[in-house]
């Protein structure tokens, strides 16, 4: 069976507070942050994009467990934010790993989900023999349009996944995936912001799919929701993860360890294996954790996830990158954001 | 720092400014950054090795720059350091994400991966090395 054999997480240094961008905007600034539960964002620094957050998360995953970058097999870099249009991200990764050349590797693109997408891909790439090792990323550095609500949760970060049978640190038990055609948020090629089809973002988008995918897992494994130690839904903002949660009897303190959005806005591809990654450093062996990732278009992710006794301290916590911080002025950060063109 | 230089040349340096790949003579021990094929210490005793710096090192001296080369005018002020590695080699490179305030001669620092310039009009982006305190030296 697949598992983790190593994760590795990272989160850009800089934040502005959702109080920050509603001033400028003429907002009130309490009523913003509070009806999304979120009080500041990540935001990269100039020199940081896709690429860069996923190689410094690979080399934190490869720090995690120690096995040699030329024995992983396949390499995959999901993000609805990939520097390139035509230039996968994932060679550059792999290259700045040192697991070039022998190697399959690709970019995935579904929304928010592309990371668990890449999970999925290396789980099978494992479990069919066709790799020893597979390394799967969600990153992204998301954007919002300026004066666009979503400015107020579009943050960066990502969070990487080796994953092997041998010496597995948390064995993936199951996955089930629920996939439909649904008009919720799209960016077509050119454009430097999304869209979103507002009525289609809540329960026909989130919940939908997030309990499509969730009930489907726990049919297919016989799990109840008392049986899982942890759960990680994705997390748009603060609020929807929370009431999917209490839609489901799961009690607050299981899902507020890998609620990361509050301090660090949504970071998109990054969202659920991010929230997975800070379960995973304080998970102990024997603890159930269930994760279910969800994707505008759309489609949910839902994983069973089971932590072995060969779970050790990550020499690199989210904790630590996501109490590193420094904060931005609304004009640095569109700076940083290259939000003017010169 | 690497320079902008033509594709081809910027693609052979690729294990230098990705992995920081180098060599080192092992007939008196010296490391170098970047890598040579000739030790100038040893000459025709010069033993030539492959090594990949362990990324880790300190800062020996360095630059604040406020006049910026073209494409790098919304990074000002930034940080030119010669980066003492632990290997030995010195290298020139930039310091990202640290306060101008926290810089000091002796500060330890680790490598990261980051970009450093694109060409205009949907250029080629080209990625390497730049340094960054060691977490919990700059919080
Ligand atoms: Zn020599």
């Amino acid at each position: 069976m697949a598992g983790i054999v190593g994760y590795g997480a990272y989160i850009p240094r800089y934040r502005i507070k959702v109080e920050e961008i509603a001033h400028v905007w003429g907002k009130d600034a309490r009523a913003i942050s509070g009806g999304l539960g979120v009080k500041e964002k990540s935001v990269p620094s100039l020199d940081e994009d896709t690429i860069t957050i996923s190689t410094q998360a690979a080399r934190n995953a490869l720090e995690y467990c120690g096995i040699d970058p030329q024995k992983i097999g396949a390499v995959y870099v999901g993000s609805e934010s990939h520097p390139y249009a035509v230039k996968p991200s994932a060679t550059v990764v792999a290259e700045a790993i040192g697991a070039t050349p022998e190697l399959m590797a690709a970019d995935y693109e579904f929304a928010c989900k592309a990371g668990t997408a890449a999970m999925q891909t290396c789980m099978a790439f494992v479990d069919s023999g066709m790799v020893d090792y597979g390394l799967a990323i969600g990153t992204d550095t998301s954007q919002g349009r300026p004066g666009d609500p979503l400015e107020y949760t579009t943050a960066a970060g990502g969070a990487a996944y080796i994953i092997g049978k041998k010496d597995t640190v948390a064995d993936i038990e199951a996955t089930y995936s629920f996939t439909t055609d649904t008009p919720d948020f799209w960016r077509r090629e050119g454009e430097p912001y999304p869209s979103h089809g507002a009525r289609f973002t809540g329960e026909p988008g989130y919940f939908r799919h997030v309990r499509g995918a969730t009930e489907g897992l726990l049919e297919k494994t016989g799990y109840k929701f008392d049986d899982f130690d942890y759960v990680v839904f994705h997390q748009p903002n603060g609020k929807f993860p929370m009431r999917m949660a209490k839609k489901f009897g799961i009690p607050k303190e299981k899902i507020e360890v890998g609620l990361l959005t509050p301090m660090i806005g949504n970071t998109y591809s990054g969202s659920t294996p991010l929230g997975l990654a800070a379960v995973l450093d304080v998970a102990r062996p024997g603890q159930l954790i269930l994760a279910t990732s969800f994707g505008s278009g759309a489609g949910g992710d839902s994983f069973a996830i089971k932590v072995t006794d060969k779970i050790h301290k990550n020499p690199r916590p989210v904790k630590d990158y996501v109490e590193r911080r420094s904060y931005l002025t609304y004009g640095e950060y569109i700076k940083h954001r290259k939000k003017i063109r010169m | 720092m690497p320079h902008r230089k033509s594709l081809a040349s910027v693609w052979r340096r690729i294990p230098q400014r990705y992995r920081m790949e180098s060599t080192m003579c092992e007939t008196c021990g010296t490391y170098f950054f970047p890598p040579r094929n000739f030790c100038p210490t040893c000459r025709r005793k010069s033993k030539i090795k492959h090594y990949a710096a362990k990324g880790t090192g300190k800062v020996y001296s360095y630059t604040v720059i406020h006049v910026p080369q073209e494409g790098f005018e919304l990074e000002i002020p930034y940080v030119l350091a010669v980066v003492e590695l632990d290997e030995g080699a010195k290298l020139t490179a930039q310091l990202c994400d640290v306060d101008l305030e926290d810089l000091k001669i002796g500060m330890p620092v680790e490598v990261t991966f980051r970009r450093i310039s694109e060409g205009k009009g949907g250029g080629i982006i080209h990625y390497a090395y730049k340094f960054t305190p060691i977490s919990g030296q700059n919080k």
